[in-house]
């Protein structure tokens, strides 16, 4: 757990480390009691398990830390050997892999009694946990959140929503014989708004000049915004956090090193399987990452149920185009950026699928150059370190441009 | 009057020729509303006075759509997108874009930003296709989409003139899934590709019209005589298995095609609008009702079981599985598939097709070996 010294204050970077690796641990011990543990879909109303006390882990959580320990070839492969096409997304491939093999070195985790699964993010997920659920011969509770092509959320969605949040969580007790307490579920919505609003505060410090954070940090940070959100502990971490940036502020520190000339968009997952090959010529070129809407996705912020509905169905990889490029925009803008590096991910059909015209509103709508590359979430044979690098100099040659220009 | 042959021929231009099917509905006067995979509501255009009109991507190159989509975008997305952008889809008078894969939902976006001259009409199917809520909201969508389609036609959707569209298109899916047993009896009469196209061109027609020319050909095949099929019969599935030259391979080898479980095929029709005193209700059911399919919840994954049953219903001795390049839902079903017919020790082979597709040698040498292996 923590390496800190009796007496001196954890840092929060430290204590969300040892949250998120708590997390698991407990998810292990409930399974050793005999208790039934669920795998879970990042963007499921976690409000749900948390309320009837019920212990789940992650499994896209797992596969980018699998990816990110350099084990995602190797379970791709497995995978491909089971008859699962390399098209498919790599997430899923290293997790149906983990599903047959049981067990893995670079991240273990419980086998699942029960999915929760939820497509706010993306329709693979509903086939990925489908077979899961076959193999394993376990239930699966599926929260669809219908796919918008208008800019707000209707009220028929909205009910639909509602209506299988009711379900999933009557089937969730009746699985696992945990009650419904309403008052548990109510404590528990006022953690999680308060760990969300913490984590989007903390996040929100990119926006000045020079950002008291690497951009990347919130990657890292992101685990705990996934899997812990309901606990009074994330709350706490994040709000730590916000206050450590907040001082950094004043002070003028920052956890980026060296002089932050650019400020940019990173768009897209974070290509796992190459996290030092991704941020280290962002930092030779003094780039920090200023602005993403990935991070930010897991601070789904509500004041009732009814809206707690409405805001699963926000998170960028639900709304229709428009919205998806508002939000690049708006986040841009705010964050003051002078380009962005677009990860063009071979994994993610639905993100890659909309990126092209989103590229055009934000380079059109904010004046600055933007770069594609082309990656993987946590398929490491698809990015190309002599690609990323061009495409890093070519687009600090236009910003240096831009800034000589203004100068 | 007449022949067997004659009746195939005109039902084999239609579908090698939609445009021309198009434009001369248009130029009757009538409009047409372009239905995109997978199941868009056809029932609605009818009632609302016009005609649906198929549109599953086309055998051409891509150009246009480049600017919207990854060169690792499944063929009949990019494919439908490019006939948007060049103008060859412009005599729809809309385009009803479903969003039951992660592709159909870019592709309609993409549509909406980027096709100016056919406006988009996004259908949303619910998942939880089976609970009540998921029933209710596919009927406030169906209600909503039929406004949208009024507002184009002019002509209200009431409760009379959607019971008659679905009474129509219903008496279609019986006719075809009678012509299906039918062609299974006579592959010495009805190849793989006059099949697909018996199926494929009733996407473009008057549907009522193409079920009178359907169940000629069912009473044209009847007056001839069963013969022994000396070749192999195989249950097909996939997205689509319309490509001209595929199914010259599969009539080369010798193979009939004796059931399918294609989505521009048999799922199309296997399944009917049920009775219900509202008929959008009963359009809503209908998708509760469908089992088997890649890109509706299942989470008991039902399509293994359910070719099993139509390989030993048909006596078939293997399956073809036709993989639509970058199409997800399929590569998911895949090993699940082949795990179900694996226990039932029934042979498969699959081969990957794309509209995009120029040689067909390897599909010739798997469909060859494979031709070797069920006869073995």
């Amino acid at each position: 757990m923590s390496e800190q010294n009796v007496g001196e204050p954890v840092p929060a970077k430290i204590r969300l480390r040892d949250i998120a690796a708590k997390a698991y641990e407990e998810a292990w011990e409930a399974k050793k009691r005999g208790e039934m543990v669920g795998w879970c879909a990042s963007n499921f109303p976690q409000e749900i398990p948390q309320t009837l006390g019920i212990k789940v882990v992650y499994p896209e959580n797992q596969a980018a830390a699998i990816a990110a320990k350099g084990g995602g070839l190797r379970m791709c492969e497995h995978a491909e050997g089971l008859g699962y096409s390399n098209d498919i997304c790599a997430y899923a491939r290293t997790s149906l892999a983990f599903l047959d093999i049981g067990s893995c070195e670079e991240m273990d985790m419980p086998q699942p009694d029960f999915v929760l699964c939820c497509n706010n993010i993306c329709n693979c997920m509903i086939k990925w946990y489908e077979n899961i659920a076959k193999e394993r011969n376990i239930p699966m509770i599926l929260i669809d959140i219908p796919f918008k092509n208008d800019y707000e959320t209707d009220d028929a969605s909205v009910e639909y929503i509602k209506a299988q949040f009711d379900h999933a969580m009557q089937q969730l007790s009746e699985i696992t014989g945990k009650p419904f307490s309403e008052k548990r579920f109510k404590e528990v919505m006022a953690v999680s708004q308060r760990t969300a609003k913490a984590w989007l505060r903390a996040a929100e410090f990119t926006k000045y000049v020079p950002s008291p954070l690497n951009g990347f940090d919130l990657f890292n940070h992101m685990a705990v915004a996934v899997c812990a959100r309901g606990t009074v502990e994330a709350a706490e971490a994040f709000e730590q956090l916000a206050d450590e940036y907040e001082a950094a502020v004043k002070t003028g520190a920052s956890t980026y090193k060296g002089e932050q000339k650019y400020r940019v968009l990173f768009e897209g997952i974070a290509c796992w399987p190459y996290l030092r090959a991704t941020s280290a010529p962002l930092k030779e070129h003094g780039i920090n990452v200023t602005a993403t809407v990935y991070a930010t996705a897991f601070g789904v912020l509500y004041n009732n149920t009814a809206e707690m509905m409405r805001a699963y169905s926000y998170v960028p990889n639900c709304v229709s185009l428009e919205r998806a490029a508002d939000m690049r925009i708006n986040v841009g803008r705010e964050n003051k950026i002078d380009g962005a590096i677009i990860h063009t991910n071979r994994s993610c059909k639905l993100w890659s699928g909309i990126m092209p015209e989103v590229e055009r509103r934000i380079r059109d709508t904010l004046h600055i150059p933007t770069v594609t590359f082309d990656g993987d979430q946590a398929d490491p044979r698809v990015f190309s370190e002599a690609q990323y690098q061009t495409r890093i100099e070519a687009l600090c040659e236009v910003m240096a441009a831009n800034k000589e220009a203004k100068a | 009057m007449s022949t067997l042959n004659d009746t195939l021929q005109k039902l084999c231009d239609v579908a090698a020729n939609p445009a021309a099917q198009l434009n001369a509905m248009v130029a009757q006067g009538k409009k047409a509303i372009g239905c995109f995979p997978v199941y868009s509501p056809a029932e609605l255009v009818i009632a609302a006075g016009m005609t649906p009109f198929a549109v599953w991507g086309a055998e051409m190159e891509i150009s246009s759509a480049k600017k919207y989509f990854p060169s690792f975008y499944c063929g009949i997305a990019q494919t439908c997108l490019e006939m948007g952008l060049n103008g060859k889809l412009d005599k729809l008078s809309g385009a009803m874009i479903p969003v039951l894969c992660d592709t159909l939902k870019c592709l309609g976006q993409n549509w909406k930003v980027g096709v100016k001259n056919v406006p988009f009409i996004p259908v949303i199917h619910p998942q939880n296709r089976k609970l009540p809520a998921g029933v209710e909201f596919m009927r406030k969508q169906y209600v909503a989409i039929a406004e949208k389609l009024s507002a184009i036609s002019g002509r209200k959707v009431d409760k009379a003139s959607l019971q008659k569209a679905i009474d129509t298109c219903n008496a279609q899916r019986a006719a075809l899934r009678e012509f299906s047993d039918v062609a299974a009896l006579y592959p010495h009469l009805i190849s793989p590709a006059q099949r697909n196209a018996v199926i494929k061109s009733g996407g473009f027609m008057d549907r009522a019209e193409h079920t009178a020319a359907v169940r000629q050909i069912i009473e044209q095949c009847r007056q001839q005589p069963v013969k022994e099929w000396s070749g192999h019969k195989v249950v097909t599935t996939g997205i689509l298995a319309d490509s001209p030259a595929l199914l010259q391979v599969l009539a080369d080898n010798k193979f009939a095609v004796v059931a399918d479980e294609v989505a521009q095929e048999s799922r199309q029709y296997r399944t009917d609008v049920p009775a219900d005193a509202d008929p959008f209700n009963a359009l809503a059911r209908q998708i509760s009702d469908m089992e088997g399919c890649s890109v509706l919840y299942d989470p008991d994954k039902k399509r293994g079981p359910m070719i099993v049953d139509m390989v030993k219903k048909h006596g078939a001795q293997g399956v073809v599985f036709l993989m639509t390049k970058f199409c997800d839902p399929e590569e998911f079903d895949f090993p699940m598939v082949k795990k179900a017919l694996d226990a039932a020790g029934i042979p498969m082979v699959s081969v990957e097709v794309d509209q995009q597709m120029r040689s067909f040698e390897q599909a010739r040498t798997a469909l060859q070996t494979f031709a070797d292996v069920i006869s073995a």
